[in-house]
């Protein structure tokens, strides 16, 4: 299998999917001619052209409205927004519109669309260009949302996604895109709404998604090498959110710690621990612990921003804390 | 049509302006007519079912700009082309062919509406008949608007599709200074999409007339940012009405230039049923109302010798049927079952 870079990946499930489906086609800031912000759609304006891949103005929410527009109409359009820090802009399209246009038709309508970028902290970016959103999105019935953490899946949700006939948040990370993974040479795609199981263990759970898998994989390296076996679960999809695995992990380990890299308050994370304390209240031998990034805007000088975020470290704490170790 | 001159936007003109009925066939004229007419009383009749509270929530009604939407719908081919507006969509909704019954229905919020009683007054919704609602935020629906004319322009372009359709977009003066309308406006003109944006410039903003909250109160010249056209029309004529939309969607569909039109209308009732319109004079509205777009089309006809005020009794009281059989099967439809609301979120 080859090893690829997620951005290698992404790009592949667009021109795979755009290559099987006229009606697919992607727009946003520098996607075409500058082969995209990060990369991403590199050599997909010279193979596909305008307007199948097409560069916008600067005004997200008006190309996020247009392909909301271009979706109730026949179109399968993803929009790339430069970063979800931008997607903000955008919120009234998304949350009036594609999260809510088959609702209000009473079921007439669909929004096929891929709304798609990096989410989440950056470096040395202050407050505007470094957040974890994710909260936003995930609080919206009618939306879907996923976030994968490596290139196998960040290739196989991507096609879902854009196959999918309800409106989709892909949420990527900046700081993920070079990340290399295997990805096979043969079509597949990786469905929505099943966490994977990134590590077996007995002793506490670890749940996360997005970038912040790696942070569970060092803390379980970590807790492994002190003897405690950790069970670390990647969620990929937020909305619809895979329960049953959660529950069935934790009530095997009656301990778990759930990551997430945005603010604590009304933030995803805090609802999967709202729902592990509600569903596996008798199986718990401690309470859950949330492990979120400091609840302020996020500093420029990296000291500080890193003592802000969510950290390997603090997860190894908090395990031990869940598990009387602390 | 198309008079660039200014209007005054405080009282209107004085005098009804004089319609050229030219070579319209009477069928034609008459159909017009009808439908204008079923808008009327159809509001009418939704006001008074507002206020027995057998209709909720926000509730905007069209009485007086009647002629813009029926004008559209007609000189537009709804087989192709789709038609958007924001919460003041029972008139276009009824413009577009949807079922008065069905319109009348989801008012009641039954399940028997067009959106099975999940939308309401301000989401009339028919995929068939190319109407894309009724949205609730003032001028979200523009750059949806925007999206159905780039997808109409790519299923040609990239997909050799015929007959594509172009998209018509209907908003309030007050729209106009959101960033949608900036943001869409500028992404037509740059993509030269089959679109038709029409202000329905009935003077006020929910409760502010026009020259309080814009710099400026003809909108037609905005179109000069955009490299796209403009133009501007007597909303209270339908004749104008039809002839400039007219020109424009064809002009969408030919060429693929976007039209930006500033249609100089008047509500007669306030902005929505809770509000008392204290902001305007009696004397303000009577004028408007001396150039009643229905009036005008009735007179107009009446002199070219198209209707008698016996046939328009006759036509009267045959909508004031259709709109009573609305309410009566809005009545007698059932409430939506408790299950339907996990019903319709996704596909």
């Amino acid at each position: 299998m080859a090893e690829i870079a997620i951005r290698d990946a992404l790009n592949q499930a667009i021109d795979e999917e755009m290559a099987r489906d006229q009606t697919v086609m992607i727009m946003g800031e520098e996607v075409a001619e500058y082969e995209g912000a990060y990369k991403v759609t590199r050599g997909l304006w010279k193979k596909y052209e305008s307007p199948r891949v097409l560069d916008t103005p600067i005004t997200e929410n008006g190309f996020t409205g247009v392909g909301i527009g271009a979706a109730l109409v026949g179109l399968r359009p993803i929009v790339e927004w430069m970063t979800f820090n931008f997607s903000i802009q955008a919120l009234d399209q998304v949350i009036s519109n594609a999260a809510k246009m088959r609702h209000m038709s009473g079921g007439q309508l669909k929004v096929p669309i891929v709304f798609r970028g990096p989410n989440g902290p950056a470096e040395y970016l202050s407050s505007q260009h470094s957040q974890a959103i994710q909260s936003f999105y995930a609080h919206i019935p009618g939306l879907k949302v996923v976030a994968p953490s490596t290139a196998y899946d960040s290739k196989g949700l991507l096609k879902t996604a854009i196959r999918d006939d309800n409106p989709v948040v892909f949420m990527e990370a900046e700081m993920m895109y070079s990340w290399t993974g295997e990805v096979p040479e043969e079509e597949y795609t990786v469905p929505f709404g099943k966490a994977a199981i990134r590590r077996e263990g007995d002793d506490v759970t670890l749940i996360s998604f997005s970038r912040p898998m790696r942070l569970l994989e060092e803390a379980a390296d970590e807790l492994a090498s002190q003897g405690i076996n950790a069970e670390v679960i990647d969620l990929r999809s937020l909305r619809p959110l895979d329960e049953d695995t959660i529950y069935a992990s934790v009530r095997k380990t009656n301990r778990v710690v759930v990551l997430d890299d945005a603010w604590p308050v009304a933030s995803f994370g805090s609802y999967v621990a709202w729902l592990i304390s509600r569903n596996c209240f008798d199986e718990l031998d401690a309470q859950v612990e949330l492990v979120h990034a400091e609840d302020v805007p996020m500093p420029y000088n990296h000291k500080l921003e890193l003592a802000v975020q969510v950290s390997t470290e603090k997860v190894v704490k908090a395990a031990k804390r869940v598990l009387y170790m602390e | 049509m198309a008079s660039k001159s200014k209007n005054d936007a405080k009282s209107g003109s004085d005098s009804a302006v004089s319609m050229n009925l030219k070579s319209y066939k009477k069928d034609f004229l008459y159909s017009a007519l009808e439908k204008m007419l079923l808008i009327r009383r159809f509001e009418e009749k939704s006001a008074q079912m507002y206020g027995l509270r057998k209709i909720g929530g926000f509730c905007h009604l069209y009485n007086g700009q009647e002629a813009v939407a029926i004008a559209a719908a007609m000189a537009a081919d709804m087989s192709r082309d789709y038609m958007l507006t924001a919460y003041r969509d029972h008139g276009h909704a009824l413009a577009c062919g949807m079922d008065p019954n069905v319109v009348m229905a989801e008012l009641y919020g039954k399940i028997t509406g067009c959106s099975r009683g999940k939308g309401g007054s301000m989401h009339m919704f028919d995929v068939e008949k190319h109407m894309l609602g009724g949205n609730g935020i003032v001028g979200a629906q523009i750059p949806i608007a925007t999206g159905v004319a780039f997808a109409e322009m790519y299923k040609k372009k990239v997909m050799g599709q015929k007959d594509t359709g172009v998209a018509l977009c209907f908003f309030g003066d007050g729209a106009v200074h959101q960033g949608a309308f900036h943001e869409s406006l500028n992404l037509a003109g740059v993509w030269k999409l089959p679109a038709v944006y029409m202000v329905e410039n009935n003077r006020f903003g929910m409760g502010s007339a026009v020259h309080r909250v814009s710099a400026v109160e003809d909108f037609e010249i905005k179109a000069v940012g955009y490299n796209i056209d403009g133009m501007q029309l007597d909303g209270m004529s339908f004749i104008d009405c039809y002839e400039g939309i007219g020109k424009a969607i064809e002009r969408a569909r030919k060429d693929s230039v976007p039209t930006l039109i500033d249609i100089k209308t008047y509500r007669y009732k306030g902005h929505s049923m809770s509000d008392p319109a204290k902001y305007r004079t009696k004397d303000e509205l009577d004028k408007f109302k001396a150039q009643d777009p229905i009036e005008l089309l009735k007179s107009a006809m009446k002199d070219a010798g198209m209707i008698t005020d016996e046939d328009y009794q006759n036509l009267d009281k045959q909508i004031k049927q259709t709109v009573q059989e609305a309410v009566d099967f809005a009545e007698n439809s059932d409430e939506p079952a408790i299950e339907t609301i996990y019903e319709d979120v996704y596909v």
